[in-house]
């Protein structure tokens, strides 16, 4: 595995996003690395969703190339892309839980037409995520309206870890979530990256999460990757973002 | 060789490092192993009173049916020794799928009197195996069995449910009333501009369609009134039919049955996803009254627009009508005109007219019912709107068919 830790599983280069007149990404390029943690962050409205739906291709862009697992997504047909999406998983901000199928049903949605397996099979795997993300098995049978924000949140979770894929994509993953709740959630992303090589590509405004899951950093500001690195090289940047972030009042709360 | 693997079993504490021993000297796996990047494999080798599975390949999602058939086939082992080991460590990888259905057959094949240990986990996969290790038994789903008492359930169910249509009708129609009386009596809560957005979308941007379907309809009537009364050298009694039918009837009925596809839907739609999107509660936290501010003015619009479109139905298939009477029956416009002038009072226009803002109510408040009661998910959404458009079309022909006995019975 060694030498496969420094090639990048995702390969932005140069993509340029607009809506309308008002440029989003401008030129933007990022790599993420395998089995990495990457944080990303960046004042709201700075397009961080917009760069994670353009990576994942729900946003056209204007210009520039994006390869993921060493395809690029441009030249790809729809075969090598299904098989692109099979490996990856995303969690929406707000969960995009399919809203008339149960928890069971949403997160044996993935299995059941990438898969043929038993329906035991799949019932025990619907108990086996559950279990993982942090729910009782006896959430299965619920519908997303009868759950709270964060179970929303960790239903999610599990129908993005479904297939077990290689790469998840987390759109603020805690926010909404209790500190208690953050905090496990955090752990639990640590211990599927530790455990199933995973590649995690999360959005977070949350500097715990920054602190305690993260692996590297990447900090968007005007359209553009204004700094990336460990926790450390974003304290010393002079920034002036950077430095309000990473070096003001609730930032010092955490460090204590 | 053999014998190693042998004592590795009975040594597990040791696992770790009698791992070394049957591993080639460069660390490659030693002859007789399984493929490692292939397919998942499972063997079975006899150990006196136990038995050693040795799994390896790839025990990943992506052979899940095949490591399911594995399982399944192993599981069958049950009972047979007194005695089993699961040997991981030639596992090339390993994920949720694998190491479920790992633990699974450790659990299926342990019983009262045989025993089962998983072997050979390295620190990255042990922490996975535990985290599946505390999956409980899956809950079962409750099937509904079709029965005749179920079915009995069911009819029975549908009757209270058209009670309870009904009440919740008259509790709409009692809302709507009591804010249109607070409104009169505070003339600034109302809300103008919500109105005036409301009646463009279900008028003004309705005529063209209204317009364009009463034409045809008109023209059809016509040309088969000529063509049929022509048998009996009836022509001209063609304009009679076509002016008290479009009047008193088609007129109305088919616009309110438009209304009730195009405007009623929409509302039931609206309200809904504002229901779905917690913005109704949103709106009563604020001291807002949803009867209020969402829906009197749409209700208001409907009343409003439904007599308008009627008339411009009315007026649109009559000069369909009319048309092909002249181009189609030879009738010329004059004869037309005289003829209808004789065939019709103003008490068929009436009697058609005064039905339109009633249909408009029934309309706007079974789509403002319907969009209140749509639940949490998409799918309850569609089946309000569907129920929205044909309860109202139900409610406008029976109506319709209310006011046909009244009108009868005063003589108009």
């Amino acid at each position: 595995m060694a030498e496969q830790v420094s090639d990048a599983i995702i390969r932005v280069r140069d993509i340029t996003v607009q809506f309308g007149k008002t440029r989003v990404l401008d030129g933007l390029n990022l790599d993420v690395k395998r089995g990495e943690i990457l944080g990303f962050v960046g004042p709201s409205g700075a397009g961080k969703s917009v760069l994670t739906r353009t990576i994942i291709g729900l946003v056209p862009k204007v210009a520039g190339s994006i390869e993921v697992f060493g395809v690029d997504l441009d030249a790809a047909n729809s075969a090598q892309r299904r098989a692109v999406e099979r490996r990856w998983g995303i969690l929406f901000q707000q969960g995009a839980l399919f809203s008339s199928l149960t928890v069971r049903q949403n997160i044996q949605f993935p299995v059941r037409e990438y898969l043929r397996v038993s329906q035991r099979l799949l019932d025990e795997i619907v108990v086996a995520k559950l279990v993982m993300v942090g729910l009782k098995p006896e959430v299965a049978d619920r519908y997303p309206s009868e759950l709270s924000g964060g179970m929303i949140k960790r239903v999610a979770l599990a129908r993005a870890l479904a297939l077990d894929p290689e790469l998840v994509f987390l759109d603020e993953p805690t926010s909404g979530l209790d500190p208690i709740g953050a905090g496990d959630f955090d752990e639990l992303v640590r211990t599927l990256q530790r455990t199933l090589g995973l590649t995690v590509f999360m959005v977070t405004h949350d500097l715990d999460s920054l602190y305690t899951a993260c692996d590297r950093i990447a900090v968007l500001g005007s359209g553009k990757i204004i700094a990336a690195g460990s926790i450390a090289d974003m304290k010393a940047s002079q920034h002036p973002w950077l430095q309000q972030y990473f070096n003001g009042k609730r930032a010092r709360a955490v460090t204590g | 060789m053999l014998a190693t693997r042998n004592q590795l079993w009975l040594v597990n504490d040791r696992f770790d490092k009698a791992i070394g021993a049957y591993r080639g000297p460069d660390g490659q796996p030693a002859e007789g192993w399984a493929d490692v990047n292939g397919d998942p494999t499972l063997e079975r080798i006899a150990q006196g009173e136990g038995l050693a599975l040795c799994a390896a390949g790839n025990w990943t999602a992506r052979f899940a049916p095949a490591l399911e058939r594995i399982v399944s086939d192993a599981e069958k082992l049950r009972g047979s020794r007194t005695h089993f080991f699961i040997d991981v460590s030639q596992v090339a990888s390993l994920d949720t799928f694998g190491a479920w259905l790992i633990e699974r057959l450790r659990r299926s094949l342990s019983d009262a009197s045989a025993e089962a240990k998983i072997a050979g986990l390295s620190a990255n996969y042990s922490s996975l195996v535990d985290e599946v290790s505390r999956v409980g038994p899956a809950p079962t789903v409750d099937s509904t069995s079709l029965s005749l008492s179920g079915m009995l359930e069911q009819i029975g169910l549908t009757v209270v449910g058209i009670g309870g249509t009904i009440v919740s009708l008259v509790d709409m129609l009692g809302a709507v009333i009591a804010a249109a009386g607070n409104v009169l009596i505070h003339p600034r809560t109302f809300r103008l501009a919500s109105t005036v957005h409301h009646l463009e979308q279900v008028c003004w941007r309705a005529v063209p369609i209204v317009v364009l379907i009463t034409f045809l309809i008109g023209c059809i009537i016509s040309q088969q009134g000529i063509f049929h009364f022509r048998q009996f050298g009836a022509d001209i009694f063609v304009v009679d039919m076509l002016g008290v039918l479009v009047l008193r009837e088609i007129g109305v009925l088919l616009v309110a049955i438009m209304v009730a596809g195009r405007s009623g839907s929409a509302y039931t739609a609206e309200l809904g996803s504002m229901k779905m999107r917690e913005e109704i509660d949103a709106l009563r936290t604020m001291g807002f009254d949803p009867i209020e501010v969402l829906i009197l003015p749409r209700m208001l619009a409907l009343v409003l627009a439904l007599p308008i479109l009627a008339f411009l139905g009315a007026m649109a298939a009559l000069y369909g009508g009319g048309l092909v009477a002249w181009l189609y029956g030879g009738v010329d416009p004059e004869a037309f005109l005289l003829r209808l002038r004789d065939a019709i009072s103003i008490d068929h226009f009436i009697v058609g007219i005064v039905k339109a803002p009633v249909m408009a109510a029934v309309i706007g408040i079974v789509a403002c019912v319907e969009g209140l009661a749509v639940q949490g998910s998409a799918e309850s959404l569609g089946q309000h709107t569907t129920a929205s458009v044909v309860k109202g079309i139900f409610f406008v022909i029976v109506m319709d068919g209310v006011f046909a006995i009244f009108f009868a019975s005063i003589g108009m």
